[in-house]
């Protein structure tokens, strides 16, 4: 009889390992998937994997994708792991993306076509605030009334949904649009445009804040009070409120600066490789930077990278779905698998498997 | 000398990393009290869960009446006759008294005879409940009689009774131990597992004393003091704390009309509690657990607020204050449950350290930490208090109760604070180190500091505070010299007197 031993302390090479066994776990499950489908399964993992980056025919296309997929998914994953190690479940970073998105182009809009350098400072301002502002609904809603932040944050992306529909048909719609629902292309408007830094590398400005995000996450963590408690009330809760953590200011600065985070993921994206704010200019980043954040365990660097297979997988996704005829819901599951192998595999980290008669005690 | 009724031999089981019992061999025979004495950790919850046919031993014979015993479930030991009292209850609070008597028996009889059977067997043995009552609003002392009841309703040959008194006040411990005496008479072995040596004096025939898993000693308790049994049992010499002498100075902390309300719903809350602790002093705050402990705990430390005036540290109001501003003035605390409040369990030693001593030690710097400084200041702990680990990186829930307990406590004394409010400062420590944790509180009143005790061991509070106070049901008794209190009068201040004037052996 098999069955699960506590660990004294939780293993510090496991914590790395699984990752790796979760990814390899999934290309097996997911190779099995695909050749039931009928495909062959060692094609499928390397279009998925391999070709994105390295294949001499779509590389020059894909590989800039990369960074461009991963940047979004990075900034807002690194703002939930905050909350997440406190215990603060922030879920709706889909709306607070959005309505980053929608306050920073309202400000380009709004000066249009005004040329000057403050523009893109001002939006990127404006995006920030806004998302804190879109996150600070639940925080202030449950630091008040005790109100559950995962359903209210949640419920809040569809309301963002929908006001993003009406701005797309109304008050931001193109007058020169010739009616079509949609924003101006900020891509045109120089003075707002986030354009690609280097070229031929995906790099744009948000990128370069993701990076700077993680170092900023590492360096609160690991070096800050403020880290330390954000930890310390995920961990204990009666241990923080001993150590005299202020558990109102933690949600409130954790719900903030990951609407924050999220808000200028969705400006950068809408001034940048997005362009515009249209009906369906949300493609679900602030969802999958859930599952990046846990598949990153929370770390800083674990984000990093874990934001970069995640974008792998999509690019790679897509293309395995137009090369292989694929369909979107295995990459789908393919990409759920990869959470479920990590989240199984964390067992591992805390507790050791013994194999022998089990004993009532 | 009359046939054993249960004998064990050469018994030994060992988990991963550590052999719980090695070799243990004794005897009970009919109608004796029979202690099983040692530390936490040596082994007794071990062995009796194996009498009680929840473990298997590795090695060795266990022989009942003569013939051979090894109950393979709880429920086969009950049919062999061997009844077992928990230290933790198993009651459900919603359901009355018969209903949770019933429903701990194989075959449970109609209610209403049911009913008369612990009538019967309530008036018998001076246990007096009410079979109708609601189990969530009785005492923890009834609600050990509901446990021991359904156990003599099996009329059991042995009686196994783990840690009884931890719970009960002196009153309760002295209706217990007539009942327990009156099942010997009868001839029921009661099998009584302790570390109060007092209670083992006072009740036990014989005594099998057991240190890291092994048989160090059997003995007659009554031929044996109490200090004797206590370095039996320790395996080293105890140094007598020394209280130093100092003459109390002028008032540090003053609490006065101090209310909190409850933290939940089945907390007590605190109601006007008022007493004041001089320089050089240590208060002993006693009473049944659950009556208001943590959250006198919390309203000190600072986790609750309340009235600025509420709270006065050197004359100074401080009742509005929260912990970290309480702890740069002085004031400094110790929870009872180690693990998740008073340290986080999974983060190192060094984090740990912080935990509490970030302002008073300087350990970080506009936000910033310093951890080298943090290490220091956690190795200081280690060594300063004989914590045994590995080392300070090493997670808080990898030690011991005993070594986090004194590193706990470490960190806070440390920290050189005018006033410190510990709860129940050495539960689960061993003995050597529970001196050394009550003496380091000493030398700390001796120092200069206000020391408030809170504690359910009354050995304890005796031996190192200068005035008791008991809390009962979140209000605070006069306090009182403790020099010259006796039990009784402690009794009656816990309000420990729960049906007293029924609590009448029948003869």
């Amino acid at each position: 009889m098999i069955r699960l031993e506590k660990r004294p302390e939780p293993s510090q090479a496991w914590t790395y390992v699984t990752p790796l066994l979760a990814v390899l776990a999934t290309m097996i499950a997911g190779g099995m998937l695909f050749a039931i489908l009928g495909k062959d399964p060692f094609v499928a993992i390397r279009t998925i994997f391999w070709d994105p980056l390295f294949n001499e025919q779509f590389a020059a296309f894909s590989r800039p994708q990369l960074l461009v997929k991963a940047g979004p998914l990075i900034l807002i994953a690194i703002g939930l792991s905050l909350g997440f190690r406190a215990g603060i479940w922030n879920i709706g970073a889909e709306g607070q993306y959005i309505i980053g998105a929608l306050c920073g182009a309202g400000v380009a809009l709004a000066f249009y076509p005004l040329e000057a350098v403050f523009i893109f400072p001002l939006m990127i301002l404006a995006g920030a605030l806004g998302g804190w502002a879109w996150a600070m609904i639940p925080g202030l809603l449950k630091t008040q009334f005790n109100t559950n932040e995962i359903l209210v944050s949640l419920l809040l992306v569809y309301v963002a949904e929908q006001l993003m529909a009406s701005m797309a048909l109304g008050l931001l719609r193109n007058p020169d649009g010739g009616g079509f629902p949609g924003s101006r292309n900020l891509g045109d408007y120089p003075a707002a445009s986030n354009e690609e830094l280097i070229a031929g590398t995906g790099m744009h400005w948000g990128v370069v804040a993701a990076f700077i995000a993680v170092i900023f996450a590492y360096i609160l963590l690991n070096r800050h009070r403020m880290g330390y408690n954000i930890r310390l009330a995920g961990q204990a809760p009666r241990a923080a409120r001993f150590a005299g953590v202020n558990a109102t200011r933690l949600v409130l600065f954790c719900l903030g600066l990951s609407g924050a985070l999220a808000g200028l993921a969705g400006l950068f994206e809408v001034a940048g490789p997005a362009g515009q704010i249209t009906i369906d200019f949300n493609v679900g980043y602030g969802f999958t930077a859930i599952i990046v954040a846990f598949l990153g365990r929370l770390h800083p660097v674990g984000i990093l990278f874990a934001g970069l297979l995640m974008a792998l997988t999509y690019i790679g996704g897509e293309l395995a779905q137009f090369m292989l005829g694929l369909p979107a819901a295995a990459i789908q599951a393919f990409q759920g698998m990869l959470l479920f192998f990590l989240l199984a595999g964390d067992v591992l980290t805390n507790y050791r498997i013994r194999i022998g008669r089990a004993e009532v005690a | 000398m009359t046939a054993p009724l249960l004998s064990i031999e050469n018994v030994t089981k060992a988990y991963p990393g550590v052999v719980a019992n090695s070799d243990v061999s004794f005897e009970i025979t009919p109608g004796e009290v029979h202690a099983l004495l040692g530390e936490n950790g040596a082994g007794k919850s071990t062995l009796v869960k194996m009498i009680y046919g929840l473990v298997r031993p590795d090695s060795g014979a266990m022989r009942l009446n003569g013939g051979p015993f090894a109950p393979p479930t709880p429920n086969a030991a009950r049919q062999a006759g061997i009844a077992m009292v928990f230290q933790h209850f198993s009651l459900f609070e919603a359901l009355d008294v018969a209903e949770n008597v019933a429903l701990g028996m194989e075959n449970p009889p109609r209610p209403r005879d049911l009913a008369r059977r612990i009538r019967e067997v309530s008036e018998t043995y001076g246990l007096p409940l009410d079979p109708a009552r609601r189990v969530g609003d009785l005492s923890a002392g009834e609600r050990q009689r509901v446990e021991i009841i359904r156990c003599l309703l099996q009329d059991p040959k042995l009686l196994i009774m783990d840690e009884p008194t931890s719970v009960l006040t002196p009153q309760e411990v002295d209706i217990l131990f007539q009942t327990l005496r009156k099942l010997s008479a009868e001839g029921t072995a009661i099998l009584y597992i302790s570390h109060k040596l007092e209670e083992i004096r006072a009740l036990c025939d014989a005594a099998t004393i057991l240190r890291r898993g092994e048989v160090v000693a059997t003995c007659d308790p009554r031929e044996k003091s109490a200090r004797e049994l206590a370095e039996l049992m320790v395996g080293a010499t105890l140094a007598v704390p020394n209280r130093g002498g100092a003459v109390p100075g002028d008032v540090r902390l003053e609490v006065s009309g101090l209310t909190v309300a409850p933290a939940n719903r089945f907390g007590t809350g605190l109601r006007d509690v008022a007493f004041e602790v001089r320089r050089g002093e240590v208060f002993g705050v006693g009473g049944v657990a659950g009556n208001g402990q943590e959250d006198l705990l919390a309203a000190l430390s600072g986790e609750i607020t309340a009235a600025p005036e509420a709270i006065r540290l050197d004359g100074v109001a401080v009742g509005h204050l929260g912990p970290n501003k309480r702890r740069s003035l002085g004031i400094l605390a110790a929870p009872e449950e180690r693990l998740g409040h008073a340290a986080a369990p999974d983060m190192s030693l060094i984090e740990n350290a912080l935990l509490t001593g970030e302002i008073r030690e300087g350990l970080g710097r506009r936000g910033f930490l310093n951890w080298p400084a943090a290490r220091r200041f956690a190795d200081r702990i280690i060594e300063g208090f004989d914590v045994r680990t590995p080392g300070p990186a090493h997670a808080a829930r990898s030690l011991s109760g005993g070594n986090l307990q004194k590193f706990v406590i470490g960190r806070e004394i440390l920290q050189r604070p005018d006033v410190l409010i510990v709860n129940q400062p050495t539960w689960g420590v061993d003995a050597a180190a529970a001196a050394a944790i009550r003496q380091a509180l000493l030398n700390l009143a001796i120092e200069g500091a206000a020391i408030v005790v809170i504690s359910q061991d009354l050995d304890e509070i005796l031996e190192i505070s200068d005035r008791f106070a008991a809390l009962n049901e979140g209000r605070l008794t006069p306090p009182r010299p403790t020099q010259g209190l006796t039990m009784e009068e402690i009794g009656l201040m816990m309000g420990g007197a729960h049906d007293m004037e029924v609590a009448h052996v029948a003869e």
